[in-house]
């Protein structure tokens, strides 16, 4: 009985050691919780970062809220993209985080998208005319995009009157799944999400004024538990560099104007 | 009551209608395939069988995405709906249905297949020599007999329609009062950070699933005792 008990444990190490993580010679790697929005940057990110040899970044996906819960709850990440503010806030608040490493990554960009050429002029006037059954939203509640998106509809006083109309995506993922499947004729989106104007599938849209929203700061923090984790830090100074910044600029995200590590000393 | 309760009790009520009318629908189509699939030779009966256990092993999400897009008004299916309607698939309880009783139709049909296949032919054949005709003999004696997989297929297709996210989320566009379900209501209130209310929801449905269960093997127990 002993022995098949040893036997067991030694087929058990010989199992956790074939697994890579466990392996010594794996090189070192960062695992990154990655709100909806930001899947496309990030990847792009992670694969640049990577190749410049500063080891691996293993991408988690989710919406904000599930992705907060998770962390809250003992989820193994070291880097926390959110899609906004609140949610790394409130890790901060909870004493999960790294003090001091929380800092803005890009600005988020609202877009009113449709895929039928032609839908949308300029202004945004199809909401006020109302030709269409559905607009989809994020949900207001819980995804940033669609607080932004909320905003504007109250900014235009179109907010009730629409009310019955709007369908509404967990995150800015799946709303803008809605609106590109053609289900809502058009959708607030982040501009991230759409394909490039003068492009066969451009459709038309309506690149909102951000003076109709708050803005969407989206924001990142170290975890406590990666405090000792010098690819987690290593990966967030990348993210803070010039190099990061030009990617998520071209993915169509705005930039805070300076961030602090930016900013030159004389 | 305050708006938030009514919220919730909304949402249940909602996912109650979706999956009574969702029971509903698969009892009457799910009946005949499974004693058609119990009863025949063909040799479109395994190809079949293997269609009805899809959804076992798709994940939901899979379906619902499939669903938005087939379903969607560039689909055939979804254009004709919307000239038919002049509303779409998606983001309707009509919708909910369509995409409930393709998730759970191996809970219904197999059940049922197995009830119809355990039966035999003895006793239909009996039957027939005393000229019952065939409706008379699904009627009076195989459905009779099959009562207790009829029970387990209506409590599994509705308590499985009662538990169902992914695809809702996929396409129910979370409309309160029309496709807004308690599942969705409860991720929306962990998204949301209102940990209690989901708590609440949650455990409510808990409760329901557990006593539903326990309903379907106390009946079941019983049938089997009197011999049925």
């Amino acid at each position: 009985m002993r022995a098949l008990r040893r036997r067991r444990g030694a087929l058990l190490l010989f199992l956790l050691g074939a697994l890579p993580g466990f392996a010594a010679a794996a090189p070192a790697s960062v695992d990154v919780a990655v709100a909806a929005n930001f899947i496309g940057t990030a990847r792009t990110l992670a694969a640049r970062f990577e190749a410049a040899g500063g080891g691996r970044v293993r991408l988690s996906f989710g919406s904000t809220g599930s992705l907060y819960a998770q962390i809250r709850y003992g989820a193994p990440f070291a880097v926390f993209l959110a899609a906004d503010a609140r949610r790394p806030r409130l890790l901060e608040r909870a004493g999960l985080t790294v003090p001091g490493s929380r800092f803005t990554y890009a600005l988020g960009r609202l877009v009113l998208w449709s895929t039928l050429a032609g839908l949308i002029e300029r202004g945004g006037k199809v909401l006020a005319q109302g030709r269409f059954r559905h607009l989809a939203i994020a949900d207001p509640r819980t995804a940033p995009y669609g607080a932004a998106a909320r905003a504007v509809l109250e900014h235009l006083g179109l907010w009730r009157r629409l009310a019955p109309r709007l369908v509404t995506g967990e995150n800015i993922a799946q709303t803008y799944q809605f609106v590109a499947s053609g289900n809502a004729q058009l959708g607030f989106v982040a501009l991230s999400e759409v394909p490039p104007a003068h492009t066969p599938r451009a459709g038309s849209r309506w690149l909102v004024p951000a003076a109709l929203y708050p803005p969407i700061r989206q924001q990142a923090v170290l975890l406590a538990r990666a405090a000792h984790k010098r690819t987690a830090r290593a990966f967030l100074a990348y993210l803070r560099g010039p190099a990061a910044r030009r990617v998520i600029r071209a993915h169509g995200y705005g930039l805070p104007a300076a961030v602090r590590t930016d900013a030159r000393r004389p | 009551m305050s708006p938030a309760v009514t919220a919730d009790l909304t949402a249940v009520v909602i996912t109650l209608r979706l999956a009574a009318t969702t029971t509903l629908i698969l009892l009457v189509l799910g009946t005949p395939l499974a004693w058609w699939l119990a009863r025949t030779h063909s040799a479109l009966r395994t190809p079949i069988e293997a269609l009805v256990a899809m959804p076992l092993v798709m994940p939901p999400t899979v379906l619902g995405f499939y669903l938005l897009v087939g379903l969607g008004p560039h689909s055939p299916l979804g254009a004709a709906w919307g000239r038919l309607t002049d509303s779409t698939l998606p983001f309707s309880f009509a919708g909910l249905v369509v995409g409930s009783v393709i998730y759970s139709l191996p809970f219904v049909v197999q059940p049922l297949q197995a009830a119809f296949e355990s039966q035999g032919r003895v006793l239909l054949e009996a039957a027939a020599t005393l000229r019952a005709g065939p409706l008379d003999r699904f009627f009076t004696v195989a459905l009779p007999l099959a009562r207790r997989g009829l029970v387990t297929a209506a409590t599994l297709g509705f308590a499985h329609t009662v538990g169902e996210f992914g695809v809702v989320l996929m396409i129910g566009g979370g409309i309160p009062g029309r496709t807004e379900v308690a599942s969705i209501a409860i991720y929306n209130h962990v998204q949301d950070l209102q940990y209690a209310r989901a708590n609440v929801l949650a455990a409510g449905l808990l409760a329901f699933s557990f006593l539903i269960l326990l309903m379907v093997y106390t009946i079941n127990r019983r049938l089997r005792r009197r011999g049925l």
